[in-house]
């Protein structure tokens, strides 16, 4: 399979202290990778270089055939990088459809000029974008909720359209930050499912942070362990469940005795 | 009154239409009996009201649709008129025609909005609203300095008026006999026609994929740049379509007065502004439109005439701001949205309606 994004080397450092170091990472097409750690262990400091929120102290990040360390986030989405937040933030006070048709900007074309005088393209794409995020809101299963305001849904619904905001930018990888966040086994279970289809339906790479392990051992083709911004251990979920550096950094060295003795 | 508004309602559209633009035309016919019977010059208010309502337009766009506080916005309406000035006092000899330099005046107050939003804009919120404050301090304060370009605190006068000489030549008049342009009536036409002008770009503006990353700007500018958005770009823009609101304004105010002076674009013009546009509503086009029509026309007309009549001896004039900042408190307790803000579209979400496997996904509280 093919790389999709490739890390070499990448640091970020703030002041003197060092949130991510020295990582080599790389992702393949059409996979669904976790990255997991405990807190403070750079996982998301990882996520906002990827996707230009930061630019790396030092190393480079290539995605797609294009080195894209210190290109701006709104550059990356426009060549295929997408993400959702820890914590949700949607556009409030606009319309649920409004916010897929934002992830649409980079793709449509009208400018201020064509905004006012509304030419016949201009009316033809708007109403080509505006079928497209219907669609998407079905997809996600926000059917018929188009017209309600982002912070009138309920949050299960919020977290679904912050998936379809995402991928009305027409993204090759998905990043996800903690999307079971707040959700009761249920609601897990169901975002488990609608992952995996966005693999395979859609043909997305998708790199998620995690912390609930039961989703991460389910749904992962590959699993990285991220401790004090280094890569400690990286493989298929049944390898890191044994992997001894995992559980010392996880539970601690006596934990780690302990287990041994069991 | 119930009644009427649904007959009113029931009709087509294409006949409301005509109605209203028929009323609209025929306001300078109902304010005469009005100016015959007192001395308020109403139609002169209502134009100077429908100048401050296109102001305000310009303003609803980079404070109510973009999030950019912007507390120096008389500034571009000061370059407006002073380009006009430039271009048209007698003294400089340029002498342009009217109907050309009003473009050109938007245009130039436009270049300004990029030429300050370029250093500016990647400030947010409180910081932004400091360095736009200076700004339409700056502006006035060069004005008077710049005297052999503006004449400085002396001011211009007299400055260019519409030229119907192609008119007249084309009907074979006399020269000089369609010497309208100081007749309020006259006047009326020409705003009403610019505020329908910015009226419908802003509307148009409103619903587009350019308003749409305006809003999605002032809701979280971060997650935009992440949904694609170009913020500076974005953000730069509003300035300008708002600066070039402001200019042709200003252009227009200029020449209906036919003088100009610094003192007339102080820091209160841009919180007069800035008060119609959070009165009305942020970010609501027809409540900017009435807000400011209401507002401009009762400080000019109430506040400025009725009330001194009635009380010779209080000086309204310097109580002027304490009506306007009571307004501003009592409205922000009562009704914070404005008083006639976009309407909600927002339906609550019933989660017993909803597919069992969305209900599921429902339970939990948003936060």
């Amino acid at each position: 399979m093919a790389t999709l994004l490739e890390a070499k080397g990448v640091s970020k450092q703030f002041g003197g202290l060092t949130a991510v170091d020295t990582l080599d990472y790389s992702l393949e097409t059409q996979s669904i990778n976790s990255i997991i750690g405990p807190n403070g262990a750079g996982k998301t400091t990882f996520f906002n270089v990827v996707t230009g929120f930061y630019k790396p102290t030092t190393g480079t990040v290539v995605f797609d055939g294009n080195e894209i360390s210190g290109m701006r986030p709104n550059r990356l989405t426009s060549i295929g990088i997408a993400r959702t937040f820890q914590t949700i933030r949607l556009f409030n006070n606009l319309s649920a459809i409004e916010n897929v048709l934002i992830g649409m900007h980079h793709r449509l074309k009208a400018g201020w000029l064509g905004s006012i005088l509304k030419p016949k393209w201009v009316v033809a794409e708007e109403t080509k974008a505006h079928e497209e995020a219907l669609g998407l809101l079905e997809y996600v299963g926000l059917k018929g909720y188009g017209e309600v305001f982002a912070k009138s849904l309920p949050y299960g619904l919020q977290r679904r359209l912050e998936i379809a905001r995402a991928l009305a930018t027409q993204p090759k990888l998905l990043l996800l930050d903690e999307p079971t966040a707040g959700m009761n086994p249920n609601e897990t279970q169901d975002m488990v499912i609608f992952i995996r289809r966005l693999r395979d339906e859609r043909g997305l790479t998708i790199l998620l942070i995690e912390h609930d392990m039961q989703v991460v051992m389910n749904i992962s083709d590959k699993v990285t362990v991220l401790d004090y911004g280094q890569k400690i251990a990286e493989g298929l979920p049944g390898e890191i469940q044994r992997d001894e550096r995992v559980i010392e950094a996880y539970l601690g060295r006596r934990a780690l005795e302990v287990l041994k003795h069991v | 009154m119930q009644s009427l508004a649904k007959s009113w309602s029931r009709l087509p559209w294409r006949l409301r239409g005509i109605i209203i633009l028929v009323l609209i035309v025929l306001v300078p016919l109902g304010t005469y009996p009005v100016e015959q019977a007192t001395n308020f010059g109403l139609l002169t208010q209502i134009n100077r009201a429908l100048i401050f309502v296109v102001l305000a337009l310009g303003l609803n766009i980079v404070v109510g649709f973009a999030g950019l506080l912007d507390l120096g916005y008389a500034a571009f309406f000061a370059i407006g008129a002073y380009a006009f000035g430039i271009l048209t006092w007698p003294t400089h000899q340029i002498e342009m025609s009217f109907f050309l330099a009003i473009w050109l005046c938007a245009g130039v107050a436009s270049v300004f909005g990029i030429l300050i939003g370029t250093p500016t804009l990647r400030l947010r919120g409180d910081y932004l609203a400091i360095v736009t404050l200076a700004f339409g301090e700056i502006v006035p304060t060069v004005v008077r300095n710049l005297k052999g370009l503006t004449n400085g605190s002396q001011g211009m006068v007299p400055l260019g008026k519409p030229n119907f000489g192609f008119i007249e030549s084309a009907l074979k008049l006399e020269p000089g006999q369609l010497v309208v342009q100081v007749n309020p009536n006259f006047w009326y036409y020409v705003i009403i026609l610019l505020a329908a002008l910015v009226l419908f770009a802003s509307l148009r503006l409103d619903k587009s994929r350019l308003g749409r990353a305006w809003k999605a700007i002032r809701e979280d500018e971060t997650a935009a740049d992440f949904m694609g958005v170009n913020p500076i770009r974005t953000k730069l823009l509003a300035f300008a379509i708002g600066a070039s609101f402001s200019g042709l304004a200003g252009a227009v105010f200029a020449s209906m007065l036919g003088f100009i002076s610094p003192d007339q674009f102080r820091f209160q013009t841009s919180i007069f502004l800035l008060i119609i546009v959070v009165l009305s509503g942020l970010g609501s086009v027809w409540g900017v439109l009435i807000g400011g029509l209401i507002i401009s026309t009762f400080d000019g007309v109430f506040l400025a005439q009725v009330l001194p009549q009635l009380f010779p001896k209080i000086d309204i004039q310097s109580l002027r701001w304490v009506f306007f900042g009571t307004g501003l408190i009592v409205i922000m307790i009562f009704r914070p949205q404005g008083l006639f803000p976009r309407r909600e579209i927002a339906k609550t979400v019933d989660v017993e309606k909803l597919p069992p496997d969305v209900q599921a996904a429902s339970t939990k509280g948003g936060d």
